[in-house]
């Protein structure tokens, strides 16, 4: 296997690479309001936030795409495959993460938030100043774990057209005959991007445990 | 407004479901008065502190803060109606409060807990704020411990910092719902001596507490709460002086066994 088709993949992965962390950011995003949503007081707020989450939770990824991909065009919006993509991941991400957020939330001292309110916080204040930073410092492990799961599930992209890591290789072995070598490559090039992930994890996670008893 | 107690209660029921755990409950406390609210558990001292913070809605009755009612007002028609959130945010502004978990926020250090609400809800500069901050953590005797996340300070400096958080904010009164009752008996002297200092320097406060020398030298007023009643009332000398309520020997004779009784 020559070093072009290498860096043929490792081109390909940018796309990986590029295609994930946008969707992680922005199902994050979302899933702060879906979890929200979940949490609510309000039936019609609960309701739609367990119904989004039942959905995306309940269905699988690659028919997600599939459908958004065939969707999108249907309501007149011609967007590019690589935005297919991003926003059927960030919508499957965005529910599982609002589930891990869901239990990181409840697990945030009540007391912490009545101290909050003591200060004057105001609700607004005291989610985005104490709730959510607790929440998320307690679900780090969680959360790098979806992310990890989001990148080797970028791999199903594929399907919407977009060409990234598992893609090219697939294309380059069916063109050189040469599956073997280029399988074993993808696989080391994901295993050391989510490397890369877990010990940006775990440096957090040791960095948190300093403020956290 | 001027003459108004720094607290009034009137009236004070709060229902959980079908347990009434305040019977109607009348209390004032004058502005600089230190009160302590003893009775065993159970008996609604530490309900009555949060109705009086407003993390409790009581069922029925009022409550003033410098004349200016609390929550609930008596309305035109005779009805209790709530006030506008406005007007509780107002009012609640001058309440700070003291937990028995302390509550520091852990993701912010020392000086990040005591700043925060400077910075978010008033509006401070963050020079301004930290130069207020560093001096309350100074008062209570952490100048040195202000860099510190709340997992690296003892249980007493963590209860130092909280006083300094809610000092910072120049309440009007303080409440402290045992505050030591956490902390092993070493430490608990720190917190109390923050706490003695404080009512010297004339601070109205109310003290929920199991610190009955406490309660004894530095309370203007003790209050024994027993069934969500007040049972007894009076200075320090009129509740624990003799003749004694029975109910009050009954009470103190626990702590007797744990060698208070010279404190008494």
């Amino acid at each position: 296997m020559s070093w072009d088709l290498f860096l043929l993949l490792l081109q390909a992965s940018v796309t990986t690479i590029v295609v994930s962390v946008v969707s992680i950011v922005l199902g994050f995003l979302l899933a702060t309001v879906v979890c929200a949503g979940t949490m609510s007081s309000n039936t019609l707020a609960r309701g739609a936030g367990r119904l989004f989450v039942s959905f995306f939770r309940g269905t699988p990824l690659l028919v997600q795409l599939l459908l958004i991909y065939h969707l999108l065009p249907q309501i007149g919006l011609d967007v590019p495959s690589e935005v297919a993509a991003v926003a059927g991941m960030a919508l499957c991400t965005a529910a599982y993460q609002a589930e891990i957020l869901r239990g990181g939330f409840g697990a945030v001292p009540k007391g912490l938030m009545e101290a909050a309110d003591m200060c004057g916080l105001g609700a607004f204040a005291t989610f985005r100043r104490i709730r959510l930073p607790i929440a998320v410092r307690l679900t780090l492990p969680s959360l790098v774990s979806e992310i990890i799961m989001i990148l080797k599930a970028s791999s199903l992209v594929s399907v919407v057209g977009v060409i990234e890591l598992t893609r090219m290789t697939q294309d380059l072995a069916a063109s050189t005959f040469l599956p073997l070598p280029l399988y074993a490559s993808a696989g080391v090039i994901y295993l050391a991007i989510n490397a890369v992930i877990a010990g940006v994890g775990t440096v957090l996670e040791r960095r948190v445990a300093r403020g956290h008893a | 407004m001027t003459n108004a107690p720094a607290i009034r209660v009137q009236g004070l029921v709060k229902r959980f479901g079908k347990t009434e755990v305040l019977t109607g409950i009348d209390l004032e406390a004058a502005r600089g008065e230190v009160t302590c609210l003893l009775g065993p558990s159970g008996s609604g001292k530490s309900t009555l502190l949060r109705c009086i913070a407003f993390l409790e809605e009581a069922t029925d009755g009022f409550i003033e803060i410098d004349g200016a009612p609390l929550g609930f007002a008596l309305g035109p028609d005779g009805d209790r109606m709530r006030l506008p959130p406005n007007d509780i945010r107002g009012v609640r502004s001058k309440i700070g409060m003291v937990f028995q978990q302390f509550n520091l926020w852990p993701h912010m250090t020392a000086l990040g807990n005591v700043m925060e609400a400077l910075v978010t809800a008033r509006g401070m500069s963050k020079a301004e704020a930290e130069e207020r901050a560093r001096a309350r953590l100074a008062e209570v005797g952490l100048a040195e411990r202000a860099t510190h996340y709340p997992s690296e300070l003892s249980g007493g400096q963590q209860q130092r910092v909280a006083i300094a958080r809610a000092l910072a904010l120049e309440p009007k009164i303080m409440l402290f719902d045992e505050p030591t009752s956490s902390l092993d008996p070493e430490l608990t002297g720190e917190v109390l001596n923050v706490m003695r200092k404080l009512a010297e320097g004339g601070m109205t406060m109310v003290v929920v507490t199991h610190e009955i020398g406490f309660a004894a030298s530095v309370g203007h007023k003790i209050v024994f709460l027993d069934q969500g009643k007040i049972l007894v009332e009076g200075t320090p000398g009129e509740v624990f002086g003799k003749p004694r309520h029975p109910r009050i020997d009954q009470f103190l004779d626990t702590y007797l066994d744990r060698g208070a009784a010279g404190l008494l």
